[in-house]
């Protein structure tokens, strides 16, 4: 570790591909860096006595400074193990994580971060290529086998923890395809879907079992589950959408976004499309929702070369820096741009939608009106106010509602089970994760509203052990 | 003690008639009987019993007459009864056996005999039992001896030897059995490895065997050490008995006190030859020394190695010698002086009044050194190992059983890379900053090894450090291993032993060693395994077999004893390496085969330094790690570097030597054979029946764990080495050194630090409770001692009633911390914030800015209200001193005790060097110790020149907890220190080595509680305020704090991280990314720390006290100092480690219930300095008006540290600057006290004819000195001394001229100062940084080491002076230069001016004949400094010296 190269060597970040290029496929956007330039961004790290970015940044808790050094060293293979040791998947964090460790990052308090995330990505696909990961299924079985429902990221973490501790694992997925809104809900220019089979065929070679096309609750009961395995889990993520109830929302044209997204992504990979297709091509389209969601919608209609994209939000515009308000090593409440807002969309910040307008009940305009925010004493966005007479109105043929999640719809399961839910239908667990049925635990977002990848990872894997210690007793 | 007054004593008996026979032909018994007549006459009868059987008769009982008015309250209450009885030889003993080994046997009998009727020591004491000598001792004064025992004051006492001692001993209690002098020496000093010597004596007595006593006899003289005695009476023992068992006088002591003889140390060969054979039979008494012996016929003197306390000699023409600590003790005219000089460090001096000749040292050597060939004996003896790797171990091949071993034997991933790979990479071992601030071991919930368990102790005040790296020439790890022969005989085969360099085997020694077929060495391998069940049981019966298998092995006569743990049988667990070596040293002690048997252990559980030094400092001869090799063979097979493992091993042990002399220096020893079974150090959470069994004699204060715990952490291991899941493949992270989630605890935290910050940034109240709630609610994470405490239930108070905030703040203190260490902006917020509220910053050890002396026009001061002295000195001048509130002598740092500091060159940028009074890019040393404290009374002198040099403000002693520290803090105490700051181990440090900053020192609990209950014990609790720190972050520490004794509470770490520290932990690589402790001007700019953080914070702290109290019911802080009956253990915190930690020590209030527990303002006491009031007086008006002022004035010994009080008046009016040259000139004739003209600044002259003491010039700001002797004097000025030890310590300015020679340790660490002088002892210009030095005459040895700028000139006479130089950091030179020649023209020159000497005169004279033989002395980095360096040279990288 060079002592002073958080100083010396400025931090340097891959730009994504040129932009009229990669409107025009559904390939990765964000470019790597090399070897070399990795290896001076690792010595950037100075190795803190208390890693922030360990501490209180990476939900994984992962040992940042310790495969930093070794990526340095150029000792690939012993960094490998360490990053593995406590990050499952390394290939999809270092995708799609928005990097919580990089704000926490001690070298981020005056000078720039050090790059974790293109590290993390370069050490696990290094990996991948000279053949540092290969299957290896465990030595001995405990005989004790466990169900997984829901193949997200934190189903796929659950299973591949308690395979590595000997017990059988099998994965059910009510979709064609494994992963999650990995798979159907984050586009591809994000997270390359072969990424995900990579590792799910690896998954099956150390032994675990994945039953696709099986929806628990319909094709199989959840109490058959119950009875054949020593536990269950259920992984089924927080899929229903948050609706946008105002006057004339039954125009046609106007779909939540994980409909619009999920078809794209079949397309990609050539899987059928049931329902009407739905295209954005040469429409004006306007995404409701500032989040993660609405700016993947932005980037899929403008590579379906949609005549123009607006993307609306309520929320006040946040500040190009970090706001005082969260303070270093919080994450920050602070502007963020993605690549998909650079490929040409108009941003709007304090909109209010009233009302719809359509011709032929087909969607034609968006009547909203401007808010005003009032902040609390830590400086963030808590009230706001209507302006009067501040209306204005978006001519439009296509509405994509991307505002977010309100949790998971799982009355039938909740029911099979007769697990106890609280008013607003989530299921109640203990310190364990486990529900009110015995040896039924609940991870990722079902149990924790939409959220990240990499908490429904931590989450996966906290839960993978509360299940060990469970069937072990 | 006296040789017998023959004529005296004959006309005292004729009094009463009784005729008293030839000269020693009778002998005289000094005897202390118990007080109460009937116990003494009960002792009579027992003591004439014994003369009965012994052969001789008894005379007459007379009683001493005596004055008991005269002594002090304890005194009188323990006086003994003092009788003289006189005893005649009966007929048949007349010729044929010594008589003086008659009465030693007689005198063991009759102590027997009292014992069994325990009548012991305390109560009945034969004081001396002699033909030849007799001792009048007591608890008295030297004053008040002559004035008790009459016989002293009688005229008729004729007497031609005397050998006086005074003391105030801070060992032990005084009593007046332990006064000395003894029945054979008297000894100005301590012994370090006091316990080791014992230990190995009670070893060999068993094997004693003697032509001139009988094995009867023999056996009657055991033990030969008495039980419960201090270390000096300890070493009368061991001179006694090797004296009376045939040794003449010198050769005795020579054995106990030898001189430094390995390596390139120039002694003649037939010495070496001596000190080699003898070391193989007694290993040094080691430590600070200066013996007095005398057997009544002669009489003679010796030092340590090191010259750690001084011996000054004067004889005069009517052969009239007086040798004594400081020179003027007599009053002798000059005139009638025929030679004065001083021993040199390891020299020995003998008076043989028969011959009526003095033997000086070389004389002397020889004549014993050859009696027997012993240098033949040795080299034809002597077996060397060459401890050499010669290829990688073929068996270290397999990953996964590398894996298993380094899991059963608790390795971790972070030892590997941040200890294991520096030492092997670099040689050196690693460095770290911050305090410890992760949980004490007993407290850890992580398994850990016995070694954690234990912290090393260090030497404090009493006895000093040495420096291991520029005084390494007096150091040695040389091993014997072999038949250790009868100590009372002297035969060629006692050198029959196998010797090596160092006490870390190859794996290849052990090789050697187990297929050795020499006989005395046949070895014998013990396996140390059990079944590990985590069940005390299984544990408990291994060592129980280990030991007496151990015992039979070498009863069938395998002389070398290897336990090993290497290839333990599979499911079997390894007994730790430490409890096997301790226990089988222990039992092998106890049946006396110990001494013979050489304890070798191959152990896979040693890594760390701290590992071996508990290991050889428990009884292990040497060790063999091989798991540590074969880890480090393992290192370098990452995917590129391709370094060479051999060269990686030799580094690894490399840096464990410097590491292990760094530990020994620490305690002042110097030797490995005396280190070894010393068991130096402490135990923290180890129960008292498990310490007693098999670690005998260690401190262990709070009781704790035993072995069932010890065996379940060996469970733990085992079951971690036997997981197979492909989850397990890595070894843990452990999170120690550097914080992980899943590591060991800490108190800074990612939660912690944020908290903290944030509330003193927005002043958040509940954002501090947030921050304090963690730290002070330990349940879920103990960390710290007083984790573990709770308050007694007591009725509460309102709030409002608690003394303000504002009043609780002034008891507040930032910890020192160097200008250097951290960034000026971090400094001076500090001294403002502090400043502000009424409480102290500490401008810590690198000197400060004078402009930060004025204050600001806002109201506001830069300057620190505490200045600090340390050993370096650096910026400690008389104007530095005068400006402050306090003046902190720091002995130790809570990190790093015992040890010095280095700031590397390229980090003394312009500003530090102004500061520190050096020149940018050289490299500033601090020594270990301060070079002027050498014992208590030394520091007693310190303390006394600093109120001189300020006499308004406080004084403090910064001392370190560790056991034993409440003895120190008494002797401070009544040194008239004003207040005793407790650093706990766990403090802060800018660099410190890792294993100091987590193996050494205790934490502050423990040393507060036993200072407080010294204290109150002795009365000495209402003379001294009490300072404590060490990771205080809450106001629940400070108030458990106060409750143990604290008046005033320290903050460093804490403070900084307020300013923005984020506990990064490279303050030592000046990259500190806050700005905070760092010089780059680019880091600094960072810096957004704001001193209303600090108050915010301390604002917010005194509130949080106020809540405590409230709750506690007190309306003032200082009615709960001292209250620790208030404090109790928390016993709802069950946690299996912690169940039988016991505090009762701790808590336990001592002393009546009247007697005070807390300072008492109005009993302040006043130092006498009238003397130097009263050149005050006459030279006011030369201060005030600047006008010309001479006088001449007589000075005496007890006129001590004359001319600093002048100095502060001036540096108070005039700054540096002072007044213009010679404006104050004195002149004094007689012979100055210690310190004279300390701190003089400029403008000031003083000419001393007559001599002076030590410490002349200390810290010498600008003021000129000339000394030289009166005219009358026959002995030529530049053979004989004139000054003592450590001249010119720390001088930042100013001129010197020495018309003769001097003591050791000339011009120390001097930065600016010119001088000339005739002679110097060993080590001159040590740690020197500037300024210029001209000797003329001999030098010692070890000269310019750690020199590192300023220039030296010597005058080399025979042309050998490289011989005598560390040439580490130094060119030596001709003086070829002009302006060099002419510098030192100038300066002779001068010197001939103000002395009239006549060898300067003989130089100027033919300056032609003399120039060639003058060497420049010329660091080599001042020479880069100087730009005078080429180029090219500068660049060659300086690598270590090529080993092949
Ligand atoms: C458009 C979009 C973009 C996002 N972008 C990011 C991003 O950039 N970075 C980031 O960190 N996070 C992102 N997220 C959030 C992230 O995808 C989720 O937090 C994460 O996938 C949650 O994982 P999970 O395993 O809990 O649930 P999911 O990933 O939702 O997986 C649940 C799985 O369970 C299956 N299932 C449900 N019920 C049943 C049943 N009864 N029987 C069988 N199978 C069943 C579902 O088919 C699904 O495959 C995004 C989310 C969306 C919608
Ligand atoms: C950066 C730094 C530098 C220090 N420098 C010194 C010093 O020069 N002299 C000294 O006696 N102590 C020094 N210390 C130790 C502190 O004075 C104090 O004893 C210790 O840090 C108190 O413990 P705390 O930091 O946990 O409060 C230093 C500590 C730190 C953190
Ligand atoms: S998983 Fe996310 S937060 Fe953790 S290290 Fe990787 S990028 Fe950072
Ligand atoms: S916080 Fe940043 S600099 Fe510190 S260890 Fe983590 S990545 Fe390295
Ligand atoms: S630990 Fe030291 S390096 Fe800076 S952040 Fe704190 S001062």
């Amino acid at each position: 570790m060079k002592p002073r190269a958080f100083i010396d060597i400025k931090r340097k970040d891959p730009e994504y591909r040129q932009k009229e290029e990669r409107i025009k496929d559904f390939q990765e956007v964000e470019k790597n860096l090399s070897e070399e330039q990795i290896c001076q961004q690792a010595s950037r790290c100075m190795d803190c006595g208390i890693p922030f970015c360990h501490g209180s940044g990476c939900p994984l808790e992962n040992l940042i400074p310790e495969w930093n050094e070794l990526v340095y060293r150029k000792e690939w293979k012993k960094a490998l193990e360490i990053l593995l040791s406590t990050n499952n998947f390394p290939e999809f964090t270092s995708r799609i994580c928005p990097a919580a460790c990089e704000t926490a990052c001690t070298a981020g308090l005056h000078e720039d971060a050090v790059t974790i995330r293109q590290i993390e990505k370069n050490l696990i696909e290094k990996g991948f290529a000279e053949n540092y990961i290969i299957p290896c299924p465990p030595k001995e079985r405990t005989g004790k086998t466990i169900a997984v429902v829901g193949s997200g990221p934190a189903g796929l973490t659950v299973a591949d923890q308690l395979n590595k501790k000997g017990h059988k694992v099998i994965v059910f997925e009510k979709n064609l395809e494994i992963g999650g809104l990995l798979r159907y809900g984050i586009p591809d220019f994000k997270l390359d879907k072969n990424i995900i089979s990579r590792r799910i065929d690896l998954m099956e070679q150390e032994g675990i079992v994945f039953e696709r096309n099986v929806n628990i609750g319909t094709d199989i009961s959840a109490e058959f589950l119950l009875k054949r395995y020593d536990a269950v889990c259920l992984a089924c993520g927080a899929e229903k959408p948050r609706d946008l109830p105002i006057p004339r929302r039954d125009l046609k044209n106007i779909h939540f976004a994980m409909n619009f997204l999920k078809q794209q992504n079949k397309e990609v990979t050539g899987e059928p499309i049931q329902e009407k297709k739905i295209s954005a091509t040469g429409k004006k389209v306007i995404v409701i929702g500032g989040g993660d969601t609405g700016s993947d919608c932005v980037g899929t209609a403008i590579r379906q070369r949609a005549e123009s994209v607006i993307q609306l939000e309520i929320m006040p515009e946040p500040p190009e820096t970090r706001a005082p308000g969260t303070p270093w090593p919080q994450w920050p409440y602070q502007k963020r741009t993605s690549s998909s807002h650079k490929e040409g969309c108009v941003r709007l910040w304090n909109i209010m939608s009233k009302n719809f307008e359509g011709k032929n009940n087909s969607i034609t305009k968006l009547n909203a009106v401007k808010v005003k925010w009032q902040t609390n004493e830590h400086g963030l966005p808590d009230k706001m106010k209507e302006i009067p007479n501040s209306d204005l109105s978006f001519d439009t043929d296509l509405i994509l509602l991307a505002m977010g999640f309100t949790g998971p719809d799982i009355k039938k399961l909740t029911k099979a089970l007769n697990l106890k839910t609280d008013e607003s239908g989530k299921i109640i667990i203990d310190k364990s994760a486990m529900t009110s049925a015995n040896g039924v635990f609940t991870t990722g977002d079902i149990s924790s509203g939409p959220s990240l990848v990499v908490r429904a990872m931590a989450d996966g894997r906290k839960v993978a052990e509360n299940i060990h210690n469970f069937i072990s007793e | 003690m006296l040789n017998i007054p023959d004529s005296f004593f004959r006309k005292i008996l004729s009094e009463t008639n009784t005729t008293l026979p030839k000269k020693e032909e009778y002998a005289v018994g000094m005897i202390f009987l118990p007080s109460e007549s009937g116990l003494a006459n009960l002792a009579i009868s027992i003591i004439e019993e014994q003369v009965k059987s012994a052969g001789v008769s008894v005379l007459c009982w007379r009683d001493v007459p005596t004055d008991s008015s005269v002594i002090g309250k304890t005194a009188k209450e323990t006086m003994p009864s003092i009788k003289q009885l006189f005893l005649t030889k009966k007929e048949e003993l007349s010729k044929s056996i010594n008589f003086e080994r008659k009465l030693y046997i007689l005198r063991r009998s009759i102590e027997k005999a009292l014992q069994e009727r325990n009548l012991g020591m305390d109560k009945c004491y034969v004081v001396s039992l002699s033909s030849r000598t007799i001792v009048y001792k007591g608890l008295l004064l030297a004053t008040q001896l002559a004035e008790f025992y009459t016989d002293l004051s009688n005229k008729e006492m004729k007497i031609s030897l005397a050998l006086v001692h005074q003391r105030y001993s801070t060992n032990t209690f005084p009593t007046w059995a332990l006064a000395q002098p003894f029945r054979f020496l008297a000894h100005n000093g301590e012994i370090n490895t006091i316990r080791g010597n014992i230990i190995h004596m009670n070893a060999r007595q068993d094997s004693f065997e003697s032509e001139l006593l009988s094995k009867k006899e023999i056996k009657l003289l055991l033990p030969i050490i008495g039980e419960g005695q201090s270390d000096s009476a300890c070493l009368d023992n061991a001179m006694e008995l090797l004296n009376l068992a045939g040794r003449s006088l010198p050769h005795s002591i020579m054995m106990l006190i030898p001189e430094a003889w390995g390596g390139k140390y120039h002694i003649g060969n037939d010495l070496k030859g001596f000190f080699e054979y003898h070391a193989g039979l007694m290993e040094p008494w080691d430590g600070p020394a200066a013996v007095a012996y005398s057997n009544g016929k002669s009489i003679g003197a010796i030092l340590d190695r090191n010259g750690l306390r001084p011996a000054k000699y004067t004889i005069t023409k009517d052969n009239l010698m007086v040798l004594a600590s400081e020179t003027g003790v007599l009053d002798i005219p000059p005139e009638d002086v025929l030679q004065k000089g001083q021993l040199r460090p390891g020299q020995i001096i003998y008076v043989d009044l028969e011959e009526k000749r003095v033997l000086f040292n070389n004389e002397l050597k020889n004549l014993i050194a050859r009696r027997q060939p012993y240098r033949r004996w040795v080299t034809e003896n002597k077996i060397m190992l060459r401890g050499l790797f010669e290829s990688v171990d073929s068996t270290y091949s397999d990953p996964e059983k590398l894996l298993q071993q380094q899991k059963l034997f608790g390795y971790t991933r972070e030892e590997i890379e941040r200890i294991i790979r520096v030492m092997a990479e670099t040689g050196h071992e690693p460095i770290g900053s911050m305090g410890n601030d992760a949980a004490l071991p007993i407290l850890s919930k992580k398994p850990q090894l016995l070694f954690a368990y234990f912290k090393q102790l260090f030497a404090q005040v009493t006895n000093p450090a040495i420096d291991p790296i520029r005084e390494k020439i007096l150091m040695s790890l040389t091993t014997f291993i072999g038949n250790q022969q009868n100590l009372l005989s002297e035969l060629p085969q006692s050198a029959r032993l196998l010797k090596s360099k160092s006490p870390i085997f190859t794996d290849k020694d052990i090789i050697h060693i187990k297929n050795s077929k020499i006989p005395s060495f046949k070895a014998a391998t013990l396996p140390l395994e059990f079944p590990g069940n985590g069940k005390k049981k299984a544990l408990k019966t291994a060592i129980k077999n280990l030991i007496l298998s151990a015992e039979r092995k070498v009863k069938e006569g395998f002389p070398v004893l290897i336990l090993s743990d290497k290839n333990i049988k599979k499911g079997m667990s390894p007994i730790p390496s430490l409890l096997a070596v301790s226990a089988v040293n222990q039992h092998l002690g106890k049946c006396g085969l110990r001494a013979s048997t050489g304890l070798i252990i191959e152990t896979a559980e040693a890594r760390e330094v701290m590992h071996y030094a508990l290991l050889l400092g428990y009884g292990a001869t040497a060790v063999n790690p091989y798991l540590a090799f074969e880890t480090i063979c393992t290192l370098n097979t990452s995917d590129t570097q391709k370094n060479d493992p051999i060269k990686a091993m030799e580094n690894y042990v490399k840096a464990i030597e410097k590491g292990l002399l760094k530990i020994m220096s620490k305690m002042g020893i110097s030797t490995l054979r005396s280190y070894r079974a010393a068991q130096i150090f402490e135990a923290v959470g180890l129960k008292d029946s498990f310490i007693n069994k098999f670690f005998t004699g260690t401190a262990s204060r709070i009781g704790g764990i035993g072995l069932q715990e010890i065996s379940e952490e060996i469970q733990q291991r085992f079951l971690i080495s036997q997981e197979k899941a492909s989850s397990a493949q890595l070894l843990e992270t452990r999170g120690e050194y550097h914080y992980r989630t899943t590591g060991e605890k800490h108190l800074w935290t990612p939660e912690t630090i944020t908290n903290l910050q944030q509330a003193v940034r927005k002043n958040d109240k509940n954002l501090y409770k947030k921050y304090a709630d963690y730290i002070n609610n330990q349940a879920e994470h103990l960390c710290t001692l007083r984790g573990l405490f709770k308050f007694k239930k007591t009725t509460p108070v309102q709030l409002e009633d608690v003394e303000p905030a504002s009043e609780i703040a002034k008891r507040f203190v930032t910890g020192a911390m160097s200008f250097g260490s951290i960034s000026k902006e971090a400094h001076e917020a500090l001294a403002i914030a502090m400043n502000r509220i009424g409480g102290m910053s500490n401008s810590g050890e690198g000197g400060e800015d004078a402009r930060r002396f004025i204050p600001l026009k806002n109201g506001d001061s830069k300057c620190s209200a505490i200045k600090q002295i340390a050993s370096g000195r650096f910026g400690v001048t008389a104007e530095y001193l005068a400006n402050c509130k306090e003046l902190q002598i720091k002995i130790s740092q809570g990190a790093k005790p015992g040890e010095g500091g280095q700031l590397p060159g390229h980090k003394v940028n312009k500003t530090i060097a102004k500061v520190r009074y050096s020149t940018p890019g050289v490299t500033l040393i601090s020594p270990p110790p301060h070079h002027d404290i050498y014992s208590i009374e030394d520091l007693a002198q310190l303390i006394y020149d600093l109120k001189n040099a300020n006499p308004e403000a406080r004084i403090s002693v910064k001392l370190v907890s560790e056991t034993g520290v409440g003895t120190v803090a008494a002797g401070v105490a009544k040194g008239y220190a004003d207040m005793i700051l407790i650093s706990g181990q766990d403090g802060g440090t800018g660099a410190a080595p890792l294993t100091s900053i987590k193996h050494t020192g205790l934490p502050w609990e423990l040393g507060l509680a036993e200072t407080q209950q010294t204290l109150v014990l002795n009365d000495l609790r209402k003379l001294v305020r009490i300072q404590v720190d060490g990771q205080l972050k809450t106001g629940r520490d400070a108030i458990i704090a106060a409750m143990l004794g604290a008046e005033e509470f320290g903050f460093a770490t804490t403070a900084l991280v307020t300013l923005g520290c984020v506990m990064m932990r490279k303050c030592h690589s000046n990259t500190c990314p806050v700005g905070v402790a760092t010089q780059d001007p680019e880091l600094r700019k960072r810096f957004d720390g704001k001193p209303e953080y600090i108050i915010n914070f301390f604002m917010m702290l005194a509130e949080e006290i106020r809540e405590y109290l409230a709750e506690l019911g007190f309306t003032k802080l200082n009615d709960i100092i001292g209250r620790s009956d208030l404090l109790k253990k928390n016993q709802a915190i069950a946690y299996w480690k912690s169940k039988n930690l016991d505090f009762s020590k701790i808590f336990a209030k001592v002393g009546e219930e009247k007697s005070p527990v807390r300072y008492n303002p109005t009993s302040r006491r006043k130092v006498d300095c009238s003397y130097n009031h009263k050149i005050v007086e006459k030279a006011k008006n030369a201060i005030e008006n600047k006008e010309k002022y001479e006088e001449k004035i007589s000075i005496a010994n007890c006129n001590r540290t004359v001319g600093t009080e002048l100095s502060y008046h001036v540096v108070k009016k005039y700054g540096a600057a002072g007044l213009p040259d010679d404006t104050i000139n004195f002149t004094f004739s007689g012979s100055a006290g210690q310190s004279f003209a300390a701190f003089l600044a400029k403008g000031i002259t003083f000419r001393l004819i007559g001599e002076a003491n030590d410490y002349v010039a200390k810290g010498l700001s600008g003021g000129k000195i000339i000394i030289k002797p009166p005219k009358k004097v026959q002995f030529t000025a530049s053979e004989n001394a004139i000054a003592g030890n450590v001249i010119l310590y720390g001088a930042t300015e100013g001129e010197v001229y020495i018309n003769g020679q001097v003591g050791e340790r000339f011009a120390i660490r001097n930065s600016g100062a010119k001088a000339v002088v005739e002679g110097v002892g060993d080590h001159c210009c040590e740690y020197m940084t500037g300024g210029r030095i001209v000797v003329l005459g001999r030098t010692g040895i070890n000269f310019a080491a750690g020199m590192s700028g300023g220039i030296a000139y010597v005058y080399d006479k025979k042309g050998k002076f490289d011989e005598y130089c560390n040439l580490e950091m130094v060119d030596l030179e001709p003086v070829l230069e002009k302006n060099d020649i002419a510098e030192l023209k100038e300066m002779i020159k001068n010197h001939y001016e103000y002395t009239q000497s006549p060898k300067a005169a003989e130089i100027l004279k033919n300056w032609k004949a003399y120039l060639p033989k003058f060497v420049k002395v010329f660091p080599m980095e001042y020479r880069k400094v100087l730009g005078k360096m080429l180029l090219e040279d500068q660049k060659i990288a300086r690598q270590q010296p090529l080993s092949l």
